[in-house]
């Protein structure tokens, strides 16, 4: 038995060191300040942010590994981070007055963000099991925390218990995977994983499928696709609106980023095994989704349901496993995160103190009251809904396009079959807010110029990746040399 | 020597016991040491394939589980206590004001 030990190269994970400081500093700095002047800490974390992405961006192109092939920092990586960047910073962004309404305004508040994000860039980035087990901890525990964060409230804390419990089992079952997965290969490296199971295929298959089934369950919980979605609707309904947005869109990309690096670069020749029971679940998950969204009141709980529905679109990609599938969920992945973020940020102007209105009739005549809002609102609604111009049409016709060509017709059917049904609870929304008599007083407090920069940069996002989507797919296409 | 079977099938069945007691268990401390059994089960299986392998690497990684095993008990049982300040009890069944 030989040890190396491994060289220090700090280069490859400076973007995650620039964001672990920034928490470690508003954590420290937080303890400083006095109530009214915590603003600062809004500046520091967005500063660290926009560091990081900075620096994120300048290692983009080539295949940088570290750490004793630990960890990978490719253009697939890369463009994760930036993902997860911006979902940070529009969180951010959201957050300020909400924390301050609801009385949360700790320095925590933002220090677990930061650490949430860290934990993404790690297992976005993560060329070796163990790196990626870290990283979905330190993302998971800063969450279960972040969920309960409005300590004195029932619905705050039954969201961080059903979470913290869920969670904590299907990291169980991931790790069973991961053992028995080390076992069959003798390596936790995914490169060294891949180069093995040709030659295990004949007399360890049995071990390798329970392996890839455990694997499947674990990951499955995090992206939450049924039948391992009971947790969302729950879990988004209770915990604070602003933490609700960062869920749905960050800690999501980063599951999926996994969920691709392993069943692609490890398991890629297992690929018969996989893409059937990897295909049930999209069916699933879309059709579930999408109808059990329908029947929600609860606006949080319906984007909660239609996050499970935009699950399915994405697991769509991973089956079809082609270069095409791997840029269409790239590209919808920074759509979505635009397009949630925005619809949340809306949710969190219309509540009051107290009273968040979280009820879809609470929308009635906002369209006359607040047209701008209401305006960007509907842009938000039709590009989940999948409507041109906006950004989630252009995501969901190259996803589709994807399976058709890797021969999927049938699930490209289903997925548009889907689409098509979730037309109706998006659109009721806008049909509420246009056509309806206003039922109550909006006298929206949050209007902050924090949040309306943040409804800025959604609208602007969700509008331009719709009509002028060209960059941005090259972007997405070169980021996926990685793998094909 | 006892064979890697033997190991292989004692952890399969502590993870079997951790998952049933998830399961069928109402009270929020046990089940949350059946997790906790779950995760050591795994340990156990991490230990086993390691010596057989003859290769670190799954020691580290019984390391890094028991690592943050720590970190989940500790904000695992703070959201337990958070949840009792508001309403005194460990049934989960009880937790219920948000469904469907």
């Amino acid at each position: 038995m030989e040890i190396i030990a491994p060289p220090i190269d700090l280069t490859g994970i400076m973007p995650m060191i620039i964001i672990a400081i920034t928490g470690i500093l508003v954590l420290i700095i937080d303890l400083f300040l006095k109530e009214r002047s915590k603003n600062i800490l809004i500046f520091i974390s967005l500063t660290g942010v926009i560091i990081a992405a900075r620096v994120s961006f300048s290692q983009y192109g080539g295949i940088h590994y570290s750490f004793h092939r630990t960890f990978v920092m490719d253009t697939f990586s890369v463009f994760f981070n930036l993902i997860f960047l911006l979902g940070t910073a529009l969180t951010i962004l959201i957050s300020a007055n909400y924390i301050k309404r609801e009385e949360i305004n700790h320095g925590e508040y933002y220090a677990l963000i930061l650490f949430a994000t860290m934990g993404m860039m790690l297992m976005a980035g993560g060329s070796d099991l163990i790196t990626i087990f870290l990283g979905l901890e330190i993302m998971s525990i800063s969450l279960y925390i972040l969920a309960g964060f409005r300590r004195t409230k029932k619905e705050s804390n039954e969201a961080a218990l059903k979470y913290f419990l869920l969670g904590a089992f299907a990291t169980g079952f991931l790790l069973y995977g991961i053992a028995i997965l080390y076992g069959v290969a003798g390596s936790t490296n995914l490169k060294d994983i891949a180069a093995s199971i040709p030659g295990r295929l004949f007399d360890q298959k049995p071990l390798l499928l329970m392996g890839m089934a455990l694997l499947i369950i674990g990951l499955g919980f995090k992206v939450a696709s049924v039948p391992f979605h009971m947790w969302t609707p729950d879990v988004y309904e209770g915990a604070p609106t602003s933490i609700t947005a960062f869920m749905s869109a960050g800690p999501k990309a980063a599951a999926f980023a996994v969920f691709f690096r392993i069943f692609i670069d490890s398991l890629g020749n297992m690929e018969p095994n996989w893409n059937v029971i990897i295909g049930i679940m999209a069916v699933l998950t879309m059709t579930v989704g999408n109808v059990l969204a329908i029947a929600q009141d609860n606006i949080k709980r319906m984007l909660a349901y239609s996050s499970i529905a935009h699950a399915g679109y994405i697991l769509v990609a991973l089956v079809a496993a082609n270069s095409l599938g791997f840029t269409s969920v790239l590209f919808y992945m920074l759509a979505y995160t635009l397009m949630n973020m925005g619809a949340f940020a809306i949710i969190i102007i219309l509540g009051n103190k107290g009273e968040e209105h979280l009820n879809i009739s609470d929308y009635a005549g906002l369209g006359f009251k607040r047209p701008l809002i209401a305006f960007a609102m509907s842009v938000f609604m039709f590009s989940m809904a999948g409507i041109p111009p906006m950004a989630g049409f252009i995501g969901k016709f190259y996803i589709f396009s994807a399976a058709i060509k890797a021969g999927y017709i049938g699930l490209a059917i289903i997925g548009v079959i889907n689409s098509v049904i979730s037309v109706f609870y998006y659109l009721r929304i806008t049909v509420i807010m246009y056509m309806r008599e206003p039922v109550r007083e909006f006298n929206p407090i949050s209007l902050s110029p924090l949040i309306i920069l943040a409804l800025i940069i959604s609208v602007w996002g969700t509008l331009h990746l719709g009509i002028l989507p060209g960059t941005i797919i090259e972007f997405a296409r070169k980021s996926t040399f990685a793998f094909f | 020597m006892v064979p890697l079977s033997h190991y292989l099938i004692l952890s399969a069945i502590l993870f079997t016991i951790g998952m049933m007691g998830v399961l069928i268990r109402r009270n929020v401390i046990i089940i949350f040491m059946s997790i906790e059994l779950m995760l050591n089960a795994v340990n156990l299986t991490f230990i086993a394939f390691s010596r057989f392998l003859n290769n670190l690497d799954g020691h580290i990684f019984a390391f890094m589980v028991m690592t943050v095993a720590a970190a989940e008990a500790a904000v695992g049982l703070a959201i337990v206590i958070s949840v009792f300040r508001n309403k005194p009890t460990v049934n989960v069944d009880e937790m219920n004001i948000m469904k469907w």
